[in-house]
């Protein structure tokens, strides 16, 4: 009964988002206030009904109802409750159904948070969110039903993959998803400006937040991801340039340009077809994510089981939206008028240099992401594309991306001149330099990479120490904006040293313990004094007591595990961290060795700065946060905010 | 201002791609070996006499397959190998694949003597219960002459011509319409010759 | 006193005893193995390298690199050893020759080309205001200039 009704909600919904998607932009073409003013309501109605589907679909979880077949195939009556509820989005029918959860959240955030919107443009961009929301409902209703039911019953489910089985996935996939989502609210933004033949200063002002805030969860989407992958598999790794990995963090490198090119756009009315066409791109970008992630033209190990079939619906959809939107901008580009002029040096053309840089780096994840299906696809061999290739080409991208963003902080607009810039930087360069060069020598080892990196880090961190400085010796309120920017700014090169300090400095050990065994990685030793049988709720593990010494001294104890769920021939690692401040021991048990004396495989690694990495992006995200409310976003009479569009001084935001 | 159409191109572009690629299989590896001479070796065979080596059937062509008695997959393409070896003249040579797994030595490991006697045993067995579309089934227990046929997967088959060089390569199990679309007119074709 | 010695120096290989042994035979090699098995493809997996695959597939090549190092084959030779078997594939860091050189130059190519667009564009524009100047869309601009 209550997946059908799950059902029946979700056909309404859709039902829904057809007229949201037709009416409201019908009622702007005819200049119909009536039919513009439905846009709200419908918004409104249509994410209360999709998220009554998805309380069904929790419900079917919660209560172990296995007749519903995608039940039975991610959950088990003995699947701890969270994890249940979790299970909801563990495999590719429901995470669709989180899709339209946020996809109509936002939709409906958007309509009441517009009040001072104009009605018309309220119209245009809920009514671009509905027609987005009936191509995804079509989908789901079609080829990827999660109410589908099961006969015979079975009397249990498969239980969820044991991988998933942890607080990450609780988490992971809804922020991941609210940023992937959140890209459509600037998508649609863009199309209304486009639709409406007007793009000025305002459509950038009332876009910002909008964007910055899907860019906040993206950020936190991806840097959980990176966490659960480090704690869970078992390894120490936290970023594998898998193709599902880049399609998160294309949108997210588009969406950084994005953020700043808004600005310019807010600011001196420039770049705006280059903005537009940027926000486009960003949700582009979330879609074509969505279509390598569930139509299996490449492998992953985060690929959800898919046919052939749903890749054709969605590669069409991809198709038509984004086809649709690019041919808009074609027509309409054309027409935009050019906004302030900018010298050749200029925080405009910092700006642009940003762009273009975080751009040219999402064109080499894309092109080294889809090498391998473009010359399957030529007929021309197999090739595979990894680490070893994104690691080169990424990494020198971001490099002068770091070195221009001080300057860029400072630049002035419209004219900027680099010997005052220089004079005003002077500090901040030969204090990067120099504990660049020195700080290597405190771990005894000098590398051009490490050095590199703490510079690019010191850099970026005291450059936005000295701006927050030299704000604070001004008069004047200074608002999130400004906050929220060097913040998240310090944020990036507090992740950057962390980067540098884990790949520069971490050891592993890989041996095998027996009891009382240790092994040093210096000045911390370990100690395996004890190993026992554990049983948990749908599994029996292997746990080791391992005592941890620092100069000889006992600081701390960890109990790596091996587990063996019952529903999974594959054992499972938990590994045993201890996080400091400076870094992290990381112990992971092994498989027992054969032998006279009961032995096990353990690996020991000290992984310093790892923590910097969690730090730096929750500094990041933090800092987008502040940035989204603040208050001038907020203020009602918009009217004054507009008309400012014009010489700021240097430290503005 | 026809630049601003750049990006709907470069889009169109990329859908076309995608679009051949749905109806690619990424994991499936082709072969480097195909057009190169069969690797050699020297296995022990099934029946116990002497070992076999490719170079011993030069002058015919014959097909190499890969399997064992634990792959699942192989038991698709069995039967049609059983009648294949009824109706054609193409023997059929088995390297039996690893055919002692991990859980055969869960007690203790075992002599390499014990691991082949088990090994042709269980195979034995195996061949009689299910039919025997071998002319003759070399035994790699430790893989390593699958590492130098490439092989990645069970079942695998070679196709390999009188010069003793591979001509084809089949990942995964063969089916009816691999047989008479690929296999078949290639081996006639390499029996002219 | 011979005997009192070799009595000595097995406490003293006793005393050592707690040390926990590297689980590799031989630490060099598996050092080398290591960085190479990064770059390496576990052709049975879901794009894992096979360093870190637990696979079958990847325990036997994990072996058979091993036997090549300790056989002496330097890094290069051993990858053609797997090319020669395996393809390309099994490469994770793709071989640069013609087939590849859209994807390792093309990045660079790209930036060379953004960045001396964005000069010229740069130079352009201001060209293009000077311009515009005189149309009535900048006296409107011009009373919008205030802070």
């Amino acid at each position: 009964m209550i997946p059908e009704l799950g059902q029946f909600s979700l056909v309404l919904a859709a039902v829904l988002s057809l007229l949201l998607g037709i009416l409201p932009l019908w009622g702007t073409y005819r200049y119909n206030t009536t039919l513009q003013a439905l846009a709200r309501p419908l918004a409104l109605l249509q994410f209360i009904l999709v998220a009554l589907s998805f309380a069904c679909l929790a419900y079917a979880f919660l209560n172990n109802d296995f007749s519903v077949k995608y039940v039975a195939a991610h959950s088990n009556s003995l699947l701890p409750k969270p994890y249940q509820f979790a299970a909801v989005w563990g495999g590719h029918e429901g995470s669709l159904l989180l899709w339209m959860l946020m996809l109509t959240g936002w939709a409906a955030a958007v309509a009441l948070f517009s009040q001072s919107l104009p009605l018309v443009m309220v119209a245009r961009v809920l009514g671009v969110l509905g027609l987005v929301t009936v191509g995804f409902m079509l989908f789901i209703l079609f080829t990827s039903n999660p109410f589908d039911r099961l006969f015979p019953v079975p009397a249990d489910g498969r239980d969820l993959n044991p991988l998933l089985q942890d607080p990450g996935l609780v988490i992971h996939p809804p922020m991941l998803y609210m940023g992937y989502v959140g890209m459509s609210v600037a998508f649609a933004f863009a199309i209304a400006a486009l639709l409406s033949g007007r793009l000025d200063a305002a459509w950038a002002r009332w876009s910002r937040p909008w964007t910055v805030i899907a860019w906040a969860f993206l950020t936190f989407g991806i840097g959980l991801g990176s966490w659960w992958a480090y704690y869970e598999l078992g390894w120490g790794g936290w970023w594998f340039w898998d193709p599902v990995e880049n399609a998160s963090l294309m949108p997210w490198l588009v969406g950084t340009a994005l953020i700043h090119s808004l600005m310019v756009t807010e600011k001196r009315g420039s770049f705006k077809a280059w903005t537009v066409l940027l926000a486009i791109a960003a949700f582009s970008l979330s879609l074509l994510g969505t279509f390598l992630v569930r139509s299996g033209v490449l492998t992953s190990v985060h690929a959800f089981a898919t046919d052939p079939t749903r890749g054709v619906f969605i590669l069409i959809f991809l198709a038509i939206v984004v086809g649709a939107s690019l041919t808009l901008f074609a027509w309409r580009a054309p027409q935009v008028t050019l906004g302030g002029s900018m010298g050749l040096i200029s925080r405009e053309s910092f700006m642009l240099l940003n762009s273009v840089l975080l751009v040219v780096a999402t064109g080499a994840v894309l092109l080294g992401t889809l090498y391998p299906l473009i010359i399957d696809a030529l007929n021309l061999g197999k090739l595979s594309v990894g680490p070893p290739y994104f690691n080169l080409v990424f990494a020198p991208l971001m490099v002068p991306l770091l070195f221009i963003l001080v300057p860029g902080t400072i630049a002035r607009w419209r004219e900027a001149n680099i010997a005052e810039m220089l004079m005003e930087l002077r500090w901040v360069a030969a204090a990067s330099v120099v504990l660049a060069i020195g700080l290597p020598f405190l771990w005894d080892s000098w590398s051009i990479g490490s050095a590199l990196g703490i510079f690019l880090g010191m850099w970026v961190a005291l450059g936005s120490l000295h701006n927050m400085v030299e704000r604070l010796r001004k008069p004047g309120r200074i608002g999130g904006s400004f906050w929220g920017q060097h913040l998240a700014h310090f944020g990036l090169a507090v992740v950057v040293l962390g980067i540098t300090g884990v790949k520069s400095y971490e050891v592993e050990r890989d041996v095998r313990m027996s009891l009382g065994d240790t092994v040093s990685i210096a000045p911390y030793s370990f100690r395996l004094v004890d190993m026992v049988d554990v049983n948990g709720p749908n599994y029996k593990a292997t746990q080791a007591h391992v005592e941890v010494f620092k100069n000889d001294k006992l600081i701390d104890v960890l109990y790596p595990e091996k587990r063996r769920y019952f529903s999974s021939a594959m054992p499972m690692t938990e590994a045993a961290i201890r996080s400091s401040f400076l870094g992290d021991l990381y112990v992971s048990l092994g498989d027992p060795i054969a032998g006279d004396k009961p032995s096990w495989s353990m690996r020991f690694y000290h992984k310093p700065f790892v923590p910097w990495l969690w730090a730096g992006v929750l500094l990041m995200v933090s800092g987008g946060v502040i940035a989204a409310l603040d208050r001038r976003y907020r203020r009602r009479n918009l009217d004054a905010q507009l008309k400012t569009v014009g010489e700021a001084m240097s430290n503005a935001a | 201002m026809k630049k601003f159409l750049i990006p709907l191109v470069l889009f169109f572009g990329l859908v076309a791609f995608l679009a051949v690629g749905l109806k690619r299989d990424p994991r499936e590896i082709p072969s480097p070996l195909v057009g190169k001479p069969a690797p050699a070796f020297s296995l022990p065979t099934l029946q116990g006499d002497k070992p076999f080596s490719p170079a011993d059937f030069k002058g015919q062509v014959w097909l190499f397959n890969v399997w064992a008695t634990w792959c699942v997959a192989c038991r698709e393409e069995h039967p049609l190998l059983v009648e294949f070896s009824k109706t054609q003249s193409v023997p059929i040579v088995g390297l039996s694949y690893k055919e002692i797994q991990a859980a055969d030595q869960a007690n203790g490991p075992l002599s390499d003597e014990a691991k082949l006697g088990l090994a042709r045993e269980r195979s034995l067995r195996f061949l009689q219960r299910q039919g025997d579309p071998y002319k003759l089934s070399v035994m790699d227990l430790d893989g390593r002459v699958g590492i130098d046929y490439g092989v990645y997967g069970v079942p695998e088959t070679y196709l390999i011509d009188r010069e003793g060089v591979i001509r084809y390569k089949q990942v995964g199990p063969v089916t009816p319409e691999i047989l008479e679309n690929k296999l078949l007119p290639l081996i006639r074709s390499l029996e002219k010759s | 006193m011979k005997r009192l010695l070799l009595l000595l120096s097995l406490c003293a290989v006793t005393a050592w005893a707690g040390e926990a042994q590297p689980m590799a035979e031989d630490p060099k090699v598996e050092a080398r193995l290591v960085v190479m098995a990064e770059e390496l493809r576990c052709l049975v997996c879901q794009n894992e390298s096979l360093a870190s695959s637990h696979a079958e597939l990847a325990e036997d090549l994990r072996r058979e690199v091993r036997k090549l190092i300790r056989d002496g084959l330097t890094d290069a030779q051993i990858k053609t050893y797997l090319v020669e078997r395996y393809g390309d594939f099994v490469l994770y860091r793709p071989p640069v020759k013609p087939l590849t050189w859209p994807l390792w130059f093309g990045p660079f190519a790209l930036l060379i080309l953004a960045v001396w667009g964005l000069a010229r564009y740069l130079r352009h524009r201001k060209a293009l205001v000077h311009q515009r100047m005189s149309e009535t869309d900048n006296a409107q601009v011009e009373s919008l200039l205030k802070e």
